[in-house]
Parts: structure tokens; C-alpha cells; sequence
């Protein structure tokens, strides 16, 4: 078919731009070049893609509370992100008197740094990982928690007893919620046998009767994918869990005494967190690249892979518009002893689906355990919460 | 928590007015350098207004709070004073300024005890219907703040401004503004309504059910916001009734105790509607109680729109100026969304009031917040202040 | 179950974002000052003075009576009463105000003015973008800015001012009445002084022509009296008392000639 040239050259395009564009250097410097220019198209992607999500995430809150998000700047108020880099470029760069200089100037930029170094592991589409680690994920989870290191760097350095207990409770939040982040990710090794991203995108790029073999549509990989997203919106301190950014709740947060510029980088940071921590949750359980269903995969990858990305920031963007904060111990209690708990089930529950080989036996096991389990701890939470209904009555 | 510093005196005793107690202080923290004293000051995203709490905290407990207003004060009582009862009624929408009619309300009320005046029936009825939607909006207003201030970064808030603002122009329709009303008369009302606002009236009224379903089921079984609410600020039945709280808040502890049905002003004694209250007092009753109770502000818009008569809605032998009551005193009070809105007038036979005072409902309400919120957090502490209900204008008049 | 209040939440908040694209009710946004609301005929935003007919000053209701000054509870009017009286609607004369000032930084657009003014002068305006650079002056409206035309007025309210226009049509008819009955009271009595007159003289008619053509004078008097004050009838109350003083006058006159030719005979 003449089709299936034009469906591959578009599925790989950006590959064969870099390769043409390599192409004009010399063999002993190509693969560097090569890496260059992967890094230099991340870097500028990303952050652009950064400014598109701000604007929609206002106009999507707008949309969500009966009204019209920004639309004065440019065409359906989607010049705003411009309009507001420009405003904290232009801003005064305060730096408290007593605060450590140096730390104080790094903090964003750790953070900065941390957060782009995990877009290098993640497949991007068919043949785009910047590099093919083998442990691919173990890469990408050291790179999250240093992200952890810069906000901690933030608030000490800012020399103020409040931003400082801002800071440690932020990391006291991201820890809980990184040990059920790799837990629920865990299984994924467990049913993928490897810990390299492009071979856990490979083992789901397989489709029977069309469908895919996405882990989400197993029970524990439903229950994984669950446990998955709600440590995520913790560990990007997103609404419900975003205590240390919520201003009528604290004294102050961990970036209180940072302005202009380096807020901007902070809040950068933590957007791009979404979006790699999205990137690798869809590469985890929602097959990264690979088309739902066998025949749309003309559709190029890299589309499939964004679609997903965009799709997990609408529901980070549905979540903060619609739940009121948890305190902060309930948010820890919830880590403890609710995610925790079902990420350690989940695990169990992924052996048992190895071990009983095909069939409709494990269908049914695995779902009723995470199903009984679910109902079960959730009573517990509710009975110590003092979910139950409430009845009023009416006086005379 | 500690004991309250509520003190109820014996019979016979003389309570000694403590030195410097017009002039505002520090607070003690008595020897712990641990404290941390924090000022939630005028300026604050969550406080109802400039409303500024200094609160002492252990670690993350509160051990004092103390309440500091007055930022808004205006004279309003000694500008009483010094105008005509008339001239009064448009300062009177300023008090609770989202409840400007309730107000106006209750200052007629008095007003018509003071000179003794009859008010028609129609007028009446008008009276009833606008003072139920008037606690609609401030009810809807006052959930989407607290859940505002709980962090769901303005969804349930947009949602009751939306019915709001329905309400609004329904009071624009008929009184020429939305907020600041100035409708009742001392003997009626000032314009009558139009059958077309009225059919206007019952088409909203009739949408209003589907907007509480909404709010309930966005809201009510909340995992979050139950996490939240339950257990916090809990105010035990004694202590309100002893510092005189009135309103949803008295209610939400347990104590049936509504103007409506108490005194029976106005024609209230002909609609059937009932009193919800709760059980534990805390936050999440005062929230569940003002939702029931714009459930049951809907049924009682529903019988006065059905039966309002036709009349006249003021008696067209008063007239608006040189009104001199006769000398005597009157205390007007009507339950008012925030609580007993209350107007004690003392009058000397001339057109100015010789006294002039207002029973402000959510300072009186405000006095208890030190007693609830002992031991919760500071995010807590936002929580309580906001389910109190306050609204500067009429805390410092 | 444990997450469902949660659940029934995102279907709510979904609802109404999908909603917004679709229906107007979920997107309740105007987009001002590209689209405007036409404000309420009620809406009160701040007052403005009544003119009838095409000029300001000589149609202006507003007599200067300062009840609205001394109810205003903010007092921000000022006015200065002018010295000299001019007509008003009916005709009589009023006085007007010479210097008529609203500072629309202290109204608080109540409306008491609006209720305590006996003659519909003064009415609220619906117009509230108002503002202006100068903090002070602009504030400020003094006659020139506040009077506007009673066709304004019908435009703005068209049910208030139909009322206030057929009061005020009441008025001028039973004030065209008064004055009619007074013109009438004016001929009977120019009629009986006529007739008294009529009688005298042919009781003094032997006197001669002197008395006939006096008489003739008084009769005449009489006449033009009644006419004047038929033709003044139409004009109004005060002509018609005019009028009336004029035949009383007249009469007098008639009677005072009949001593002189008493006298003379």
C-alpha cells in the first residue's frame, strides 16, 4: 500500500528530521549531536507545553465554575501565559537579608534540572527515548525524588522559621507518597519483567481481538493505575493534596520569600513534574505510545503519547477544580494507611495473576481480592472518620 | 480544651471590670517561649473581611485566640442619632450587607412597635418572600465560602453566586437594587410588586430545588470535606445558649431555637415549615443545617407566593416625613440568616431616636470562637471562622 | 462506599463544564462593554431633575423646596434658591433652584429624594458609567449635568413616568378646572354687577345720556372683563384669579361710577 510509507514516515518523522539534521556533521560527532538536539527539542517542547496548560487550566476552572477564563490576551486568552512571563521576568528580584545566597539561588534551578533530567527516559513515541536505559524506571525515580532536595533547599535557605516548616511538611508529603508511587509501579515490573520503559511500552503494544493489552485493563493494574494517580497528584503537590501552596491554610509555604523569576522556575518545575510523572504513568499502565485499539494504528505515536499526557492533565485540572484540601495529617494518615496498604495488596494480587496462567480463574480472583479489599479498608476509614450518614431532625 | 472563659454571674456579684479594658493588648503568652504568636491579620484571603485573629500557637495547636475587629466601624448607632428614622433605613442595608432586606426588616419592626403602626397584608406577605430569598442567597453565599476557604479553589462558590445572582435581579426587578435594597417602610412596603415580578419570583423559586440537589450531591457525602468538617469546632448546646449565639450556629448544636417560630412576627404562623437542627456542633452540622434550611426557605417562597393577596402594601394615610413616634422604647427582632438581628429604639417624641442600637448577630456569635477553637490547627482555625457566618459590616457596624 | 461523594462530585463539576460549551445557563458570563444587560427599569444609580418640554430651566419642575436637601441622609445636595419666581406647569409662580448640586461620591442612590419630592422633579437616573478622571470636580453634578428631558425620563421608565405624566395631567386639568369655575364665579359676578349696574342706571335713567353712557362703560367694562377672563380661563388659575380680580375690579369700578353720578345728579 502507498499509505503505509506516509503512516510510518509520519509515525517517525521527528526521527528522520534528527537523522537529516545530523547528517551534516561528521560521523565522529553525530551521536553527540544526535543527543543535543533531542535535549535541545525536550527543553523547548516541554515548557511550551507548560504555557499551553496554564491557560488551560484557567479556562478549564473557568469552563468548571460557569465562566470564561482569560480571553483578553490573544485570540481566546491564549497569549496570557506570555503576558505573564513577561510580568515576573519584569518583577523585582527580592532575596531576604539573612537568607544563604547560594542555596537560595540554586533551589529552583535544582529543581529545574532534576525535573528534565526524567523526560530522558520516557518513550515518547516509537524510537523517541532520548536514551534506552536499562533501568529506565529506577533512572527516573532517583531523578523524582531529587526534586524533594530542592524544595527542602527552598525553605531552608529562606532563613524563616515558617517557610521552613512549609518546606518539611511539602517533603514530609512527597516521601509518603513516593513509596506508594513505587510500589504501585512495582507490579508493573513484576508483569513486564523488566525495568526498562521502551520494553514495558513493547509488552503492551500487543492487541487481541483489537484491544490492547494496556495494564490498566487488568484488575491490578486498575487498582495500580488508582494508587498511581493519587500518589502522583500528592507528589506534584496538586489540588486535593496541595496544602503546601494553599495560602488560607498555612502560615507560609516553602517559596514565600521567592519573586519574579525564580517563582516563575518554580512554578515551572512543578508543572513539568506533572507532566513527566503523567508521561511515565502512561507509559506504566496506558501502553505510552501504543494505539487503543489495532486499527488506529496509523494514528502516529507521538500523537497517542501526548493525547494521554493531555488527557491526565484535564483530570488534574477536573481534581482541582472540583475537591476541597485534606489537613496535612490526613493526608498523611490517607498515605498510611489507606494507599499504602492496597499498593502492598495490589502486589500480592499481581503474583497471583502471574501464577495462575491464562484463563478466567485469575480474572475473577484477582478482582474479587482487590474489590473485597477495597470495600473493606475503605469501611475502616470511614468507621474511624466518622464517614456514616448523619441524621438531622427538626425541632417541634 | 481549656474551660471557657464565659462567666455567668452568681446573684449579687460585682464583676470587676478589668484595668485597660477598652485598650487593645498583647496577648500574655505566660512564660513559654515555644508559642508561636501569629497575627491572621485584616488583610487575609480566608477571614470574612478585615477581620484580624491574633492566635497562639503550640507547635500546630491552638492555645489563645483572640478576635480583633472594628476595622470597619462607621458610626452607624451614633448616625442613628442624629438622623430621622428614615433617614435611617438605607444605612440599616449596610449592617449585613448580604442581607439588606432581612435588615430593613427587623429595623421596621421595630420602628412599627415604637408608633404602634399595622402593617397590610400584602405588604406582609412581600415582606416574607424577600426575607426568605434573601436567607437563600446568604446561606448558598455562606457554604460556597467555607468550602472556599477549605480549598476547592472556588467551584461550589461560583455555583452559589450563579443562584445568586438570580436572586439579585429579582431584587433589582422590584426594589431598584441588588444589594442595598432600602424596601421596607414603617407600615409596608415602598413600591408594590407587579404581577410580573411575581410570576418572575415563582419561575426562580421553582428552579431553586434542582440548584440545592446540586450543591448536595456535590458537596454533602464529600469524603474530603467530611475529613474536614467532622469533629471540628464543636460547640456543646450550654455554652451557646449561655454566650447567647443565635442562628444556624445555635441550631447546628442542638438547641431548637428559631425567631420564626418562637415569636411568630410577621405572618410566619401561617406557613408550615420546620426548624432542622443538629447534633455534635460542628462544622459540618452548621453547613448541613444552612443547606436543610435553604431547603426549607424554598417551601415557605412556595405557600407565600401561592397565597399573597391582593392589597395595598402601605398605608396610604402615613406619610414619609416629620414622623414622630411617642416617646417609649421598642425592641425589634427578627431571625435574620446569621442569627437574632435585633433594633432597640428608644424614642423621645422627636424625629431623631434618642438611642439607637443594633443587636449585631454575628458579633455575639463571634464571642464563642476563641472556645471552639482550641486545640485544632491554624487550618482549622479557618474552617471555624468560616462556618460562624460573620460579616463585618454588621460585627462592627 | 468509600470515594463515592468524590465520584458524585466529578460528575457534577463535569456536568457543568460540559455544560458551558452548550447551554447559557452553565456559562452565565456577559462579556462587558462588548455586550451589556439593559439595566432594570427600576435600577436606581443616581438622581437627575425632570424637565418638561424643550427648555431646561423654563420646564424645570424643581421649585427649590429643599425637602430632598434636608431628607438626603448622606446630605450630598446642595441648593441655592433663586430670588425671582417664574411659572411653572400650571402657572403659578415658583420659585427655582439657582444653584442645584448632587456629589454623586457621598449618594448612596436610596432614593429618599426621589420620595419626599412633592413635585416629581427630581427621579433616578439608570446611567452608571460615571466615571470620570477628576476625583473631585467630576464628582460633582451640578444643573447643567443633572437636568434631562421628560422624554429621557419616559425612556428610562416608561411605566413610572407614564404615571407621574397622567398625575401630573390630573393636576393641570383640575387646576384648568379651578380656574374655569373661578373665570365662571368672575362672569356671575361681572354679570351681577352688570345686572346691579342695568338696574341703577334705569333707576337713575331720567338723569340723562351721561348715566345711560356711563353705564354703557360699565356694562362694557363688565364685558371685556368677562371675556379677559374667559380667554385668561384657558392659561390657568392664577390669569383666571387675575381675571376675576380684574372683574371684581371692574365691578367696582362700575359701582363706584354710580356714587360719582349719584353725585353728580
Amino acid at each position: 500500500m502507498i499509505a503505509r510509507p506516509l503512516i510510518e514516515t509520519s509515525d517517525q518523522v521527528f526521527v528522520l528530521l534528527k537523522e537529516w539534521l545530523v547528517g551534516f556533521l561528521p560521523a565522529s560527532w553525530q551521536p553527540a549531536a544526535g543527543v543535543v538536539l533531542c535535549v535541545a527539542a525536550i527543553v523547548g517542547l516541554f515548557p511550551v507545553l507548560f504555557a499551553l496548560t496554564t491557560v488551560l487550566e484557567r479556562k478549564g476552572l473557568g469552563r468548571i465554575q460557569n465562566r470564561i477564563g482569560p480571553n483578553r490576551v490573544g485570540p481566546l486568552g491564549l497569549l496570557q501565559p506570555l503576558a505573564d512571563g513577561i510580568k515576573s521576568l519584569t518583577k523585582e528580584d527580592i532575596v531576604p537579608a539573612s537568607a544563604d545566597r547560594v542555596v537560595h539561588f540554586l533551589a529552583p534551578l535544582v529543581l529545574v534540572v532534576a525535573v528534565f533530567m526524567g523526560f530522558a527516559v520516557v518513550p515518547m513515541g516509537r524510537n523517541m527515548v532520548l536514551v534506552d536505559v536499562d533501568a529506565g524506571l529506577l533512572f527516573y525515580f532517583a531523578m523524582g525524588t531529587s526534586t524533594e532536595l530542592a524544595i527542602f533547599m527552598a525553605g531552608w535557605s529562606s532563613r524563616n522559621k515558617y517557610s521552613l516548616l512549609g518546606a518539611m511538611r511539602a517533603v514530609a508529603q512527597m516521601i509518603s507518597y513516593e513509596v506508594a508511587l513505587l510500589l504501585s509501579s512495582v507490579v508493573v515490573v513484576m508483569m513486564a519483567g523488566s525495568l526498562s520503559l521502551t520494553k514495558i511500552v513493547a509488552a503492551q503494544n500487543q492487541y487481541t481481538w483489537g484491544l490492547p493489552h494496556w495494564y490498566i485493563f487488568t484488575p491490578w493494574g486498575l487498582a495500580g493505575f488508582l494508587m498511581y494517580a493519587i500518589a502522583t497528584t500528592a507528589e506534584t503537590n496538586r489540588s486535593p493534596f496541595d496544602l503546601p501552596e494553599g495560602e488560607s491554610e498555612l502560615v507560609a509555604g516553602y517559596h514565600t520569600e521567592y519573586s519574579g523569576f525564580k517563582f516563575a522556575l518554580f512554578f515551572l518545575g512543578e508543572y513539568l513534574a506533572m507532566f513527566s510523572i503523567s508521561g511515565l504513568g502512561a507509559t506504566l499502565f496506558l501502553g505510552g505510545w501504543s494505539a487503543p485499539f489495532s486499527f488506529l494504528t496509523w494514528i502516529p505515536s507521538w500523537i497517542w503519547f501526548f493525547s494521554k499526557l493531555m488527557l491526565s492533565i484535564f483530570v488534574f485540572i477536573w481534581l482541582r477544580g472540583t475537591l476541597p484540601r485534606l489537613r496535612q495529617d490526613q493526608l498523611m494518615n490517607f498515605a498510611w494507611k489507606f494507599v499504602l496498604p492496597m499498593t502492598l495488596l495490589n502486589l500480592l494480587v499481581a503474583a497471583l495473576w502471574r501464577f495462575l496462567g491464562e484463563g478466567w480463574e485469575r480474572w475473577v480472583f484477582c478482582t474479587v481480592i482487590l474489590v473485597v479489599a477495597y470495600v473493606v479498608m475503605g469501611r475502616m476509614e470511614m468507621r474511624r472518620e466518622h464517614f456514616g450518614p448523619r441524621s438531622y431532625r427538626y425541632a417541634e | 480544651m481549656s474551660e471557657s472563659r464565659i462567666h455567668s454571674a452568681a446573684a449579687g456579684e460585682r464583676l470587676e471590670r478589668p484595668e485597660n479594658w477598652n485598650r487593645p493588648q498583647r496577648m500574655e503568652i505566660d512564660g513559654d517561649s515555644q508559642l508561636l504568636e501569629v497575627s491572621m491579620g485584616p488583610h487575609h484571603p480566608s477571614t470574612h473581611g478585615v477581620f484580624r485573629m491574633d492566635v497562639a500557637l503550640d507547635g500546630e495547636r491552638v492555645v489563645r485566640l483572640r478576635p480583633v475587629f472594628g476595622y470597619l466601624h462607621r458610626n452607624h448607632e451614633k448616625l442613628g442619632e442624629g438622623q430621622s428614622y428614615l433617614s435611617s433605613m438605607p444605612y440599616t442595608d449596610r449592617l449585613d450587607y448580604f442581607c439588606s432586606l432581612s435588615n430593613n426588616w427587623a429595623y421596621a419592626l421595630a420602628v412599627e412597635k415604637l408608633a404602634g403602626q399595622q402593617v397590610p397584608e400584602r405588604a406582609e406577605y412581600l415582606r416574607v418572600i424577600l426575607a426568605e430569598l434573601t436567607r437563600f442567597q446568604n446561606h448558598a453565599s455562606s457554604i460556597g465560602f467555607l468550602i472556599q476557604e477549605m480549598g476547592a479553589s472556588g467551584t461550589p462558590l461560583m455555583y452559589a453566586f450563579r443562584e445568586r445572582e438570580k436572586i439579585l435581579d429579582l431584587f433589582e426587578e422590584l426594589t431598584g437594587a441588588r444589594m442595598m435594597c432600602n424596601y421596607m417602610r414603617f407600615g409596608g412596603c415602598r413600591v408594590d410588586a407587579s404581577a410580573a415580578w411575581l410570576d418572575n419570583a415563582r419561575a426562580r423559586v421553582a428552579a431553586l430545588p434542582g440548584f440545592v440537589d446540586e450543591f448536595e450531591r456535590l458537596l454533602a457525602t464529600n469524603e474530603i470535606l467530611m475529613a474536614r468538617c467532622r469533629g471540628v469546632g464543636i460547640l456543646r448546646p450550654e455554652l451557646a445558649i449561655n454566650a447567647g449565639v443565635t442562628g444556624p450556629m445555635l441550631r447546628a448544636s442542638g438547641v431548637g431555637y428559631d425567631i420564626r417560630k418562637v415569636d411568630g412576627y410577621g405572618i410566619y404562623n401561617r406557613f408550615s415549615f420546620r426548624v432542622p437542627m443538629g447534633e455534635h456542633g460542628d462544622v459540618y452540622d452548621r453547613f448541613m443545617v444552612r443547606l436543610l434550611e435553604m431547603r426549607e426557605s424554598v417551601k415557605i417562597l412556595e405557600q407565600a407566593l401561592r397565597e399573597i393577596p391582593e392589597g395595598p402594601v402601605m398605608d396610604p394615610r402615613l406619610k414619609l416625613r416629620n414622623f414622630r413616634p411617642r416617646p417609649g422604647e421598642a425592641y425589634g427582632r427578627i431571625e435574620a440568616p446569621k442569627g437574632e438581628l435585633g433594633f432597640y429604639l428608644i424614642s423621645d417624641g422627636g424625629p431623631n431616636p434618642y438611642r439607637y442600637r443594633v443587636r449585631p448577630p454575628s458579633l455575639i456569635n463571634l464571642t464563642i470562637l476563641e472556645d471552639m477553637c482550641l486545640g485544632h490547627s491554624v487550618a482549622d482555625v479557618v474552617l471555624i471562622s468560616g462556618s460562624v457566618d460573620i460579616v463585618l459590616g454588621e460585627v462592627d457596624r | 462506599m468509600f470515594g463515592e461523594g468524590i465520584l458524585k462530585g466529578l460528575a457534577e463539576t463535569a456536568r457543568n463544564f460540559f455544560g458551558s460549551f452548550v447551554s447559557p445557563e452553565r456559562l452565565t458570563t456577559v462579556e462587558y462593554p462588548e455586550r451589556r444587560i439593559a439595566p432594570f427599569e427600576a435600577a436606581r444609580v443616581f438622581p437627575f431633575l425632570v424637565y418638561d418640554g424643550e427648555d431646561p430651566l423654563a420646564g424645570l419642575r424643581c421649585v427649590a423646596c429643599q425637602i430632598c436637601e434636608k431628607e438626603c441622609p448622606p446630605q450630598c445636595i446642595f441648593i441655592v434658591k433663586s430670588s425671582d419666581k417664574k411659572p411653572d406647569f400650571v402657572g403659578k409662580p415658583q420659585n427655582y433652584p439657582v444653584r442645584f448640586e448632587i456629589d454623586i461620591s457621598v449618594c448612596m442612590s436610596c432614593q429618599i429624594c426621589v420620595e419626599v419630592c412633592p413635585f416629581d422633579a427630581i427621579k433616578m437616573n439608570t446611567e452608571f458609567e460615571l466615571s470620570t478622571g477628576d476625583r473631585f470636580g467630576g464628582l460633582l453634578l451640578n444643573l447643567d449635568q443633572l437636568v434631562k428631558p421628560n422624554e429621557y425620563y419616559h425612556r428610562i421608565h416608561p411605566a413610572g413616568a407614564a404615571e407621574v405624566d397622567a398625575r401630573l395631567a390630573g393636576e393641570k386639568a383640575k387646576a384648568e378646572e379651578k380656574a374655569k369655575a373661578a373665570a365662571e364665579a368672575a362672569r356671575a359676578a361681572a354679570e351681577a354687577a352688570q345686572a346691579k349696574a342695568a338696574s341703577e342706571a334705569a333707576a337713575a335713567n331720567t338723569t340723562g345720556e351721561a348715566g345711560a353712557a356711563k353705564t354703557t362703560e360699565g356694562v362694557g367694562a363688565a364685558k371685556a372683563a368677562e371675556e379677559t377672563g374667559v380667554a385668561k380661563a384657558a392659561t390657568g388659575e392664577a390669569e383666571a384669579k387675575a381675571a376675576s380680580d380684574a372683574a371684581k375690579a371692574a365691578a367696582e369700578v362700575a359701582s363706584q361710577k354710580q356714587p360719582d353720578q349719584e353725585g353728580r345728579r
